[in-house]
């Protein structure tokens, strides 16, 4: 069952990022990516990242393309936009880097299996166990605001910092030469 | 049970996917959809980690990494719209003004 799972995502994954590529049109490339994120955020939940998947959801799906679909209108592209000359090229290397990933990965000697928790997962008192442990956005929040509490407020800050990038860059007037 | 190491594949699979678009496409909104497809490759190959290796260090960075997403797409189309408002073009082929 995870491995029908994850075979079902992942080849919808790989299917649509090529599609994200290949389309000529960018809102055809960004429906693409849409899907592409739905299925990131169910292979989330088969990795037991609810907390992730749901992010994934809100975040990507809900305002990142959200806002790629407002420029894509916003500019009206024209659609014959073709590709770089180098295009054979740029497979090229993509393959042999591909190739070079693939063999290292199978080489490398990585764990199988998750480390050590799921051996007890199985008996009945391990199941108990399981479901008196806290959830994953309880796990999440708890690592975020004790352990990582400075790279947190440093988030804030960046995000502070790009909305008044993206308000100075894209209002007219404010910035550059041809302010009247 | 699936190995990590498929995770991992799928998730070199999505990224260079992404260097491709990077390479191949004129249109710079495909270049950025493109940086895209590269981040969410490494989200992959994070939460996978962090679930084989029971850490949730990975999920966490998985979320600073998803700030740092919605920064960078902000500030690019930004400077996408700034682009086309000067130079109307969004072809990467024509902004050559520090070509050597």
């Amino acid at each position: 069952m995870a491995t029908l799972s994850f075979l079902y995502f992942g080849t919808v994954i790989v299917l649509t990022a090529i599609l994200v590529v290949a389309f000529r049109n960018p809102i055809y490339s960004v429906m693409a990516l849409l899907v592409m994120f739905f299925h990131i955020a169910g292979l989330f939940v088969t990795l037991h990242a609810e907390f992730l998947a749901a992010v994934q959801l809100i975040v990507y799906a809900g305002a990142i393309l959200v806002l790629y679909l407002f420029v894509v209108m916003l500019l009206n592209v024209q659609q014959d936009d073709s590709y770089q000359r180098q295009v054979k090229l740029g497979l090229g290397l993509g393959l042999l880097a591909l190739t070079q990933v693939v063999y290292i990965v199978s080489t490398a000697g990585i764990p199988e299996e998750p480390v050590m928790k799921k051996a007890s997962a199985v008996t009945a008192a391990g199941e108990a166990a399981a479901a008196a442990a806290p959830g994953n956005t309880e796990t999440v929040g708890h690592a975020l605001y004790t352990t990582y509490l400075f790279p947190f407020e440093v988030a804030s800050l960046i995000l502070l910092v790009a909305m008044i990038g993206a308000i100075l860059l894209a209002k007219k007037g404010l910035m550059g030469p041809e302010t009247k | 049970m699936v190995p990590l190491s498929y995770y991992m594949i799928l998730s070199a699979i999505v990224f260079i996917t992404g260097v491709v678009g990077v390479l191949i496409r004129r249109n710079i909104i495909m270049i950025l959809l493109s940086i895209e497809l590269m981040l969410n490759a490494t989200n992959i190959n994070f939460v996978a980690f962090s679930y084989y290796l029971d850490n949730i260090a990975g999920q966490v960075f998985v979320f600073f990494a998803l700030t740092v997403a919605a920064a960078e797409v902000a500030v690019g189309l930004a400077i996408i719209i700034a682009l086309q408002r000067t130079k109307a073009t969004v072809n990467v082929a024509d902004l050559n003004l520090m070509k050597w």
